[in-house]
């Protein structure tokens, strides 16, 4: 029943224990992302594609571009054609034109999606404007490249996927005025 | 809520070390069974304050339209009502039986850290004081449904959400020390010769849900931190705008929530394993295979979380994995029931008020789930999701589940509470306008949650309006019924037929061996119990005449 040393450890060991969950937590964000990449849940795609592949001229996949503005973005937003077919492997560019309308300057950033989510992990970009946040003045109109490939893997029953940018305004968060690094990167782009 | 309990702190006030007098005895006290009592008054108050709320919601509910309240309020309501009902009536239900119950089944004095036990307690009501007082806000309270799904929690929640968030985190803490307690308690205090196997069931059932809490408590507290950091201070957890992504809270809330629902069901299932036997006056049937069982199930409720968000856009092998590995769960509580049927095979029954809310559980428990394996079938799922049927499924499992598992105990310890013997007319009455009104209640839900009708909306097409005036009549009766039971209980503390010290004359268990009511200290010198057999090992044998 004497039990003084041993409840003190016990109670320590539940506590690390607690701790350890407690950043488990914050520990699954991170392997939601690799899961998210690893399986294309949700059709994220990964960062700079920095490979270079053959082009597969014997197949043709059918690229679909969508572009939607978030709740609250005013901006003109869509790509320069609505579709692309492409050989896989091959490098391929394809430009988004953006448009501030509104009449002060704003920060935009896009979050692209890729469907079906299991072509997620074949889709490769090389280029693009999704890696950076976007500045814009008022009335002020940009095109943003993208430059991606379709990989050789791509899964055979696979002839059409979709890549959907949503454009978030992020003005709030990152006023335009303190964001000279995206600006730098929009201009390079340009 | 003091001058209730003052009397059945009776036999403590003859004793050498009785509790202190007036309020201060509350506030302060260490004692378990203080505490316990604390506990089940608390989690009374909060059954009866999310009752009144789902009471609301089946007003605005009975005619199709909007009748009583707008629909900003409505949302109001079914989220309180979920939060309160599940962290404030069934949480603190089952702890206050744990406080009350374990030191006394396993020979132990106390708890084993009977501060931290005090602060686990009165954490409660501020958690819950922070929570309740959201409604009075500008803006209203939390609106977004107990899961609090991001960004209606983020993005889109009232100015009220940052004092939601902070009262998860006092009730999170609360159930961590809780659970804390009830480990050390469990694995320190046993009374010589008590080994493991040996402990009743609902210690067993306790000790799993104890590691349960302290596995995914900090979870929860993880994911409303990140809802806190996403509101005001710029990070990006859940927001697409920022990188993060709002399906991910989904994957982390039910990674919590999933063993979340065996939390609240697994005291239940140790409880009625005691009271079964008892009015079957038979050892339980296949008592290792309960505890494995209950092991298996609170390993299996690890792996499950997605079955939650089949809709979501999961791939194919996901979906494929959490399919088999829900309906993996039906096998060990498919052992569980099994077990309680055959503890009753060819038993000498009896239906005291206990085993009438034990085998209701039983049944309508099945039926829960049986509904939840409906639900488990993937494909089958984007059907049923988000619709009345799935508010059937998870009442099914927690009404008849743990909320009759609790009025079973209840009713089981209660003279061993108060010293006296309840009003067991009265009690056959509660459980039977319990019985009916939550059956009319719920089984409708199946069906028009089969037909569509999709779940927190406060209007519906007229095609529901007899199923939907059919279940608020229900829910009236359930609800109207428990004041009832708040009479019943009450009755029974001030007076009633002398209890003896084992009033039930199947009952097992060192709780029977102290006088009834327990005297305010118990097992100052434990019992020893090296000459108990190991938990009935070898009896299975009652089956054959």
């Amino acid at each position: 029943m004497s039990t003084e040393l041993p409840l003190r450890r016990l109670v320590l060991r539940l506590t690390l224990v607690v701790v350890a969950m407690f950043g488990f937590g914050f520990a699954l964000v991170p392997i939601y992302d690799v899961m998210c990449q690893a399986f294309g849940i949700n059709g994220k795609t990964a960062g700079a594609y920095t490979g270079a592949q053959t082009a597969d001229a014997a197949r043709e996949v059918r690229v679909q571009f969508l572009a939607t503005n978030a709740a609250g973005m005013d901006w003109e937003f869509g790509p320069q054609a609505d579709q692309l077919s492409v050989h896989p492997g091959a490098s391929t560019e394809i430009r988004f034109v953006a448009y501030n309308p509104t009449d002060k300057p704003m920060t935009a950033q896009a979050i692209p999606s890729v469907s079906p989510a299991k072509a997620a992990a074949y889709f490769h970009k090389t280029e693009c404007f999704c890696f950076t946040q976007q500045v814009l003045q008022p009335g002020e109109r940009i095109e943003m490249p993208v430059r991606f490939i379709v990989d050789r893997d791509l899964p055979a029953d696979v002839r059409h996927l979709t890549l959907a940018y949503t454009l978030f305004d992020i003005t709030p968060r990152q006023p335009p005025v303190a964001t000279l690094s995206a600006t730098a990167a929009k201009e390079s782009l340009q | 809520m003091s001058a209730v309990i003052d009397d059945h702190g009776h036999a403590g006030h003859d004793h050498h070390h009785g509790p202190a007098k007036g309020l201060s005895r509350w506030l302060l006290t260490t004692n378990h069974k203080d505490i316990g009592s604390m506990y089940l008054w608390f989690s009374f108050a909060a059954f009866l304050l999310g009752g009144s709320m789902a009471m609301v919601i089946r007003a605005e509910l009975f005619q199709p339209g909007l009748q009583i309240v707008q629909p900003e309020f409505f949302n109001q309501m079914t989220t309180m009502h979920g939060l309160i009902m599940v962290f404030g009536a069934v949480m603190p239900a089952f702890v206050g039986l744990a406080n009350w119950m374990i030191p006394l089944m396993i020979g132990a004095p106390d708890m084993a850290l009977p501060r931290v036990n005090n602060f686990s307690f009165w954490l409660l009501p501020a958690a819950f004081g922070l929570l309740v007082s959201t409604l009075f806000m500008e803006g209203g309270g939390p609106n977004f449904g107990w899961t609090f799904y991001a960004p209606l929690s983020t993005t889109y929640a009232p100015e009220s959400v940052t004092f939601f968030i902070f009262a998860i985190h006092l009730m999170g803490i609360s159930s961590i020390m809780g659970a804390i307690n009830v480990i050390a308690t469990i694995l320190n205090l046993r009374a010589p010769g008590m080994t493991l196997m040996k402990m009743p069931l609902f210690v067993w059932t306790w000790l799993i849900t104890a590691f349960l809490l302290i596995a995914v408590m900090p979870v929860l507290a993880g994911v409303v931190t990140m809802m806190l950091m996403d509101i005001h201070f710029g990070t990006s957890f859940f927001s697409a705008a920022g990188g993060g992504d709002p399906v991910l809270f989904q994957h982390v809330f039910w990674f919590f929530g999933h063993p979340e629902v065996y939390i609240m069901i697994l005291p239940a299932f140790g409880a009625v394993s005691s009271i079964i036997p008892a009015f079957s006056r038979k050892p339980l049937f296949g008592y290792t295979s309960m505890v494995y069982a209950t092991g298996a199930i609170a390993f299996l409720s690890f792996i499950v979380w997605s079955h939650h968000m089949f809709t979501v856009g999961i791939p194919l092998v996901g979906e494929l994995f959490f399919m088999y590995a829900t309906m993996l769960i039906a096998v060990p509580t498919g052992v569980k029931v099994f077990n309680w049927v055959s503890t009753m095979w060819r038993g000498s029954l009896s239906f005291e008020a206990p085993m009438l809310f034990a085998v209701a559980f039983v049944i309508l428990f099945t039926i829960g789930g049986f509904s939840g394996l409906m639900l488990a079938i993937a494909p089958a799922d984007f059907q049923y999701h988000d619709t009345y049927f799935v508010v059937a499924h998870f009442h099914y499992v927690l009404v008849p589940g743990a909320i009759f598992g609790i009025f079973a105990s209840a009713y089981y310890w209660l003279p061993k509470w108060t010293g006296h013997m309840y009003d067991e007319t009265l009690a056959k009455l509660h459980f039977w306008m319990s019985f009916v009104g939550m059956n009319l209640a719920f089984f409708p839900m199946h069906f028009v949650g089969l037909a569509g009708m999709p779940r927190r909306i406060p209007d519906y097409n007229m095609m529901f309006a007899n199923f939907n005036m059919v279940s608020s009549v229900g829910a009236f009766m359930f609800g109207a019924t428990q004041l009832l039971f708040l009479f019943i209980v009450i009755k029974c503390i001030r007076g009633g037929p002398a209890a003896p010290a084992k009033p039930w004359d199947g009952a097992e268990g060192l709780e029977w061996s102290v006088p009834s009511p327990a005297p305010y200290h118990t097992f100052q010198t434990p019992p020893d119990m090296s000459e108990v057999h190991e938990h009935r090992k070898g009896t299975g044998g009652e089956l054959t005449p």
